[in-house]
């Protein structure tokens, strides 16, 4: 399982890295792995907003459906486009071009409490696949 | 209530399928593989276009026999087993008096070699989520007929092998008697390698290939003889995710899901395996239903707007809702999000547009032609 170091991970399985005021979320290497062939990823419109903990699309693999979670306050500023052709992307490169959204950040005083790789990696080996 | 997990069956194949990577999870109290390693896509398409070895021992099949064994089995099923030849295999189903589904069935008319007074026996296979219900329904139905009926799930493992290639395959294991076995008809004592089986040639996956019925305890040489007779084809094991995405898009019924005690056959447009000119337990009622076109119709759905239509999402008119998706999924030979639903029979034309809610947002969606993907021996 690939756990990159320079991210954040949120309970729900999604990572998020922060630049400045800008911040990119996608799912994990275990979510996909966990969720299997993706067919299918609904994203929002650019310019909605979302508080922290809201779910702000859908990632649906042949057999299940999975919403995904904001971890932090933001506005969306950008979505990958390339999943709507390929969505197989999150499952072969889930860190980087299956990045599902890009945000302007809004409330990032949740970031304090999401984990870090090796509390993730922890968290990750406590759960039945 | 106790933990399923603590009562769940495994079948024989389960150290191989945890040793190859298989994704082992709960099904009709069964511990069975959904996926190995490459996924219900790549298992999808290996069926589709070469061939696929599935574990279905958690199915079940019972026998019935005796010299009356004919005349009982046609006062439980809705296909009148007179029809059949010997070594036939037909699709049927088990009704309530009022039309509603016991189960569906493939019924195998064999002949019977160990009494005198019988010219046939008939294997049944049913589901496994409802093997006890089965076997003591049709046990209820005994009194006054000549016959015996046996629950042989236990002793019996049953195995598909599916796919285009799967008859190649299987002859080079068989010499030359799989391929002779016809659609919808079985061969007994064929032999595998050295082990007796029952070859039929059905399935559940919309291509050609056989269902194996031989005994339990030869599971484990009879997969690995098959698989290993396959690799130069890239004959692969498939879970139970791609079994489920070949039977939807082949548009077979699944029970629990197309077929439950409120649907009936006639709803699931199940015509092939009715035969209404005689009596049966639910003949009256689904006569009835017949003639009237009354309840609702079982039509396929495909997505107009974008979104995975799902079990359960409710399907609207006009913004009332008019049913529920008994399956619904991405179709991976199709590339295409399809569903099926029933609705009353006034929306079911071809063509007609519906909605379909998926997490609240109205989804528009057409009625398609079913099956979505024509089965092989069809074409």
């Amino acid at each position: 399982m690939n756990v990159p170091t320079d991210l954040k991970y949120a309970k729900s399985d999604e990572w998020i890295r922060v630049e400045g005021e800008v911040a990119t979320i996608g799912i994990s290497d275990y979510a996909q792995d966990a969720l299997s062939d993706i067919v299918y990823v609904d994203l929002p419109q650019v310019g909605a907003s979302y508080t922290a903990g809201q779910p702000f699309g859908s990632v649906e693999s042949v057999k299940a459906q999975s919403d995904v979670y904001l971890p932090v306050g933001g506005t969306v500023t950008a979505v990958n486009e390339a999943l709507g052709q390929t969505p197989e992307l999150v499952n072969s490169d889930p860190f980087g071009a299956g990045w599902l959204v890009k945000i302007q950040l809004t409330d990032a005083a949740p970031l304090a409490g999401l984990m870090d790789a090796a509390a993730y990696t922890a968290f990750c080996a406590g759960r039945a696949h | 209530m106790a933990e399923s997990k603590d009562v769940l069956q495994r079948t024989a194949l389960y150290d191989w399928h945890v040793e190859q990577g298989g994704r082992m999870v709960p099904f009709a109290g069964w511990e069975m593989p959904v996926q190995y390693p490459t996924g219900p896509l790549v298992e999808h398409q290996t069926t589709r276009q070469a061939a696929g070895l599935f574990d279905i021992d958690h199915m079940g099949q019972m026998e019935v026999r005796g010299p009356e064994a004919e005349i009982f089995v046609n006062h439980l099923v809705t296909y009148d087993v007179t029809k059949m030849g010997l070594f036939d295999a037909h699709y049927g189903l088990l009704c309530y008096e009022d039309g509603g589904c016991v189960d569906d069935l493939f019924i195998y008319k064999l002949p019977d070699t160990q009494s005198k007074d019988s010219e046939c026996y008939f294997l049944i296979v049913i589901n496994a989520s409802n093997r006890a219900k089965d076997v003591a329904w049709v046990k209820s139905h005994t009194a006054g007929f000549d016959v015996s009926v046996k629950d042989i799930s236990d002793e019996t493992y049953m195995m598909a092998f599916q796919g285009p290639l799967a008859p190649a395959i299987l002859n080079r294991l068989t010499k030359g008697d799989a391929e002779s076995v016809k659609r919808f008809t079985a061969s007994q004592d064929v032999i595998l390698g050295d082990v007796p089986v029952l070859l039929g040639r059905t399935g559940y996956t919309g291509e050609d290939g056989f269902e194996l019925f031989f005994s339990a305890e030869q599971a484990v040489r009879v997969w690995e003889a098959i698989l290993k007779a396959g690799e130069p084809e890239g004959a692969k094991a498939i879970g139970l995710a791609a079994r489920d995405s070949l039977r939807f898009e082949a548009c077979m019924p699944l029970y629990g899901h197309e077929l439950s005690p409120t649907i009936t056959p006639v709803e699931a447009g199940l015509n092939f395996a009715l035969s209404l000119d005689r009596d049966f337990i639910g003949r009256d009622a689904l006569l009835k239903q017949k003639l009237e076109s009354s309840g609702r119709a079982l039509v396929g759905l495909e997505l107009i707007d974008k979104g995975v239509a799902r079990e359960g999402y409710q399907v609207q008119h006009g913004g009332q809702m008019v049913g529920a998706l008994t399956s619904g999924m991405f179709a991976p030979t199709l590339k295409n999000f399809l569903g099926m639903a029933y609705v009353p029979r006034s929306l079911s034309a071809r063509g007609t547009e519906l909605e379909i809610l998926i997490r609240d947002k109205a989804t528009r969606a057409k009625i398609v032609k079913k099956p979505f993907y024509v089965p092989a021996y069809r074409r």
